[in-house]
């Protein structure tokens, strides 16, 4: 039997994921609308002077983000494990490792971009500068899908464990960190009028060190809990 | 002579070894400490700036030295139980985890204890103090991912691959809040420099490390035949050590 190609496989495997998650519109939308609330209710917390905000506004909209992020995290194998499609994906002749690759891609596609598109508006509430809210922008965008790397191992380790999602939050959230301190320490620099050039660098490296090894970990760690 | 060494990668024969080990270890760790102490106490000078309150060096810079170096022998026993499916290091690795967020919680502890009057204050966001409070979350979450898993087998290579990716971590996030901010003293001991403090100091930190080392063994091989014990219950061997008189 002639089996299909890599490259349809990832193609078959990354668009049924993005459908399914454009189909479950409202989950989508839930996780947007926790990072706007998260990043509203801090001036709500520490008062509304906009000299403090706008000292703030980076590191809250960049750890709003990482949380949001990390929310829906519990969406990328959960229902695949509950149907045994992963299973089905840990048997085919394709490694696993890029299968899931294109899994967590489509996941960050539907979970991760929107909030880099709405950043901006939250960057508004912290009355950002406009260079700012672009290296806010570019920092989100080279940084999310690490969290989504990262956390795609974390999500394949708790499957089907008892209270999975503060598990998973304690695994994933301290493996986060440096993600938070470049991209929030690049938008912090921008504002204070600085290069962020170095900061996003950083972040590049970041994503690409977790591109090598997390698809790895979370192909070993599926493997772990289907069998 | 020859010692066949993969004997006691069997958890039956190692249980037996292990049970005559600990009472070497743990009188080793006793007679380290009060040397160390003894030292570190009545010997070792009063320093120039910081005074008496330096003391606390003797128990801080030893539980932080083992923290960070049981997180690695921790992952490396782990990795070890991934890769060649040997029951005993993942066993070994689920000892070492709580010894290990012990001494990374005596670190913070006693460091801020020492902050109170050197810093004047008890916390602060510095490189080394932040790095170890999240080396203590990734013991954490080792150890929970561990727990909340019922079958052992997938529990361990479970926590062996959250502890792979850790140490894999731990040196990314070290760097990254270092460059973020930094107030704690330049390390005081290093290989390739002459240190930079007195002699008895350093001889007395060394003891006292010996000390925590020669502990943390005695107490990860005591946990270790507690979870060999449960995990054989079924064994005949163990069955067999059951009936025997202790």
């Amino acid at each position: 039997m002639n089996s299909p190609r890599l490259m349809d496989a990832l193609w078959t495997v990354g668009t049924r994921d993005l459908l399914a998650a454009l189909r479950h519109r409202a989950d989508l939308l839930t996780t947007l609308v926790f990072f706007a609330i998260v990043a509203s209710l801090f001036p709500l917390g520490v008062g509304s002077d906009t000299a403090l905000l706008r000292l703030m506004g980076p590191g809250v909209v960049w750890v709003a983000a990482l949380l949001a992020s990390m929310l829906a995290l519990t969406r990328l194998f959960a229902s695949d494990y509950g149907d045994g499609t992963l299973e089905q994906l840990a048997l085919s002749p394709h490694p696993l490792t890029l299968l899931v690759l294109a899994k967590t891609g489509a996941h960050w596609l539907a979970s991760g971009l929107p909030l880099v598109i709405i950043a901006p508006l939250l960057g508004l509430q912290f009355d950002l500068n406009a260079d700012a809210q672009l290296v806010l922008l570019a920092s989100l965008l080279l940084g999310t899908p690490t969290l989504s790397l990262i956390g795609a191992v974390g999500a394949a380790l708790t499957l089907g464990v008892r209270g999975g999602g503060a598990l998973l939050s304690l695994l994933v959230l301290p493996l986060y960190v440096p993600v938070l301190i470049f991209g929030a320490g690049a938008v912090e620099a921008s504002a204070a009028g600085l290069d962020a050039g170095a900061h996003l660098s950083l972040l590049g490296a970041l994503l690409l060190v977790a591109l090598v090894f997390a698809p790895w970990a979370t192909a070993v760690s599926v493997r772990i809990a289907v069998e | 002579m020859t010692i066949n060494w993969f004997r006691y990668s069997s958890p039956a024969s190692f249980y037996p070894i292990a049970g005559a080990l600990i009472p070497w270890f743990f009188s080793g760790a006793a007679l380290l400490t009060i040397a160390g102490l003894y030292i570190s106490f009545f010997i070792a000078p009063t320093d120039a700036q910081q005074g008496e309150a330096y003391r606390i060096i003797f128990i801080h810079v030893p539980a932080a030295w083992m923290s960070m170096f049981i997180y690695v022998v921790m992952a490396a026993w782990a990795g070890i139980g991934l890769a060649f499916n040997t029951r005993l290091s993942s066993m070994a690795a689920s000892a070492l985890a709580p010894t290990g967020a012990m001494m990374t919680f005596i670190a913070l502890w006693t460091g801020s204890l020492w902050g109170k009057p050197m810093w004047g204050t008890w916390w602060v966001w510095d490189a080394r103090l932040t790095s170890e409070l999240i080396l203590l979350f990734l013991y954490f979450g080792f150890m929970s991912l561990q727990a909340a898993i019922d079958d052992p087998r997938r529990a361990d290579k479970a926590g062996a691959v959250i502890a792979l990716v850790g140490v894999i971590n731990v040196p990314i996030i070290y760097f990254s809040v270092k460059w973020w901010n930094t107030l704690h003293q330049g390390a005081s001991v290093s290989l390739t420099r002459s240190p930079t403090m007195a002699n008895t100091m350093l001889i007395g930190m060394l003891v006292m490390a010996l000390a925590f080392w020669m502990y943390s063994i005695a107490v990860m091989l005591m946990r270790l035949r507690s979870i060999i014990l449960e995990r054989e219950r079924n064994s005949d061997w163990v069955k067999t050590l059951k009936k025997q008189p202790s």
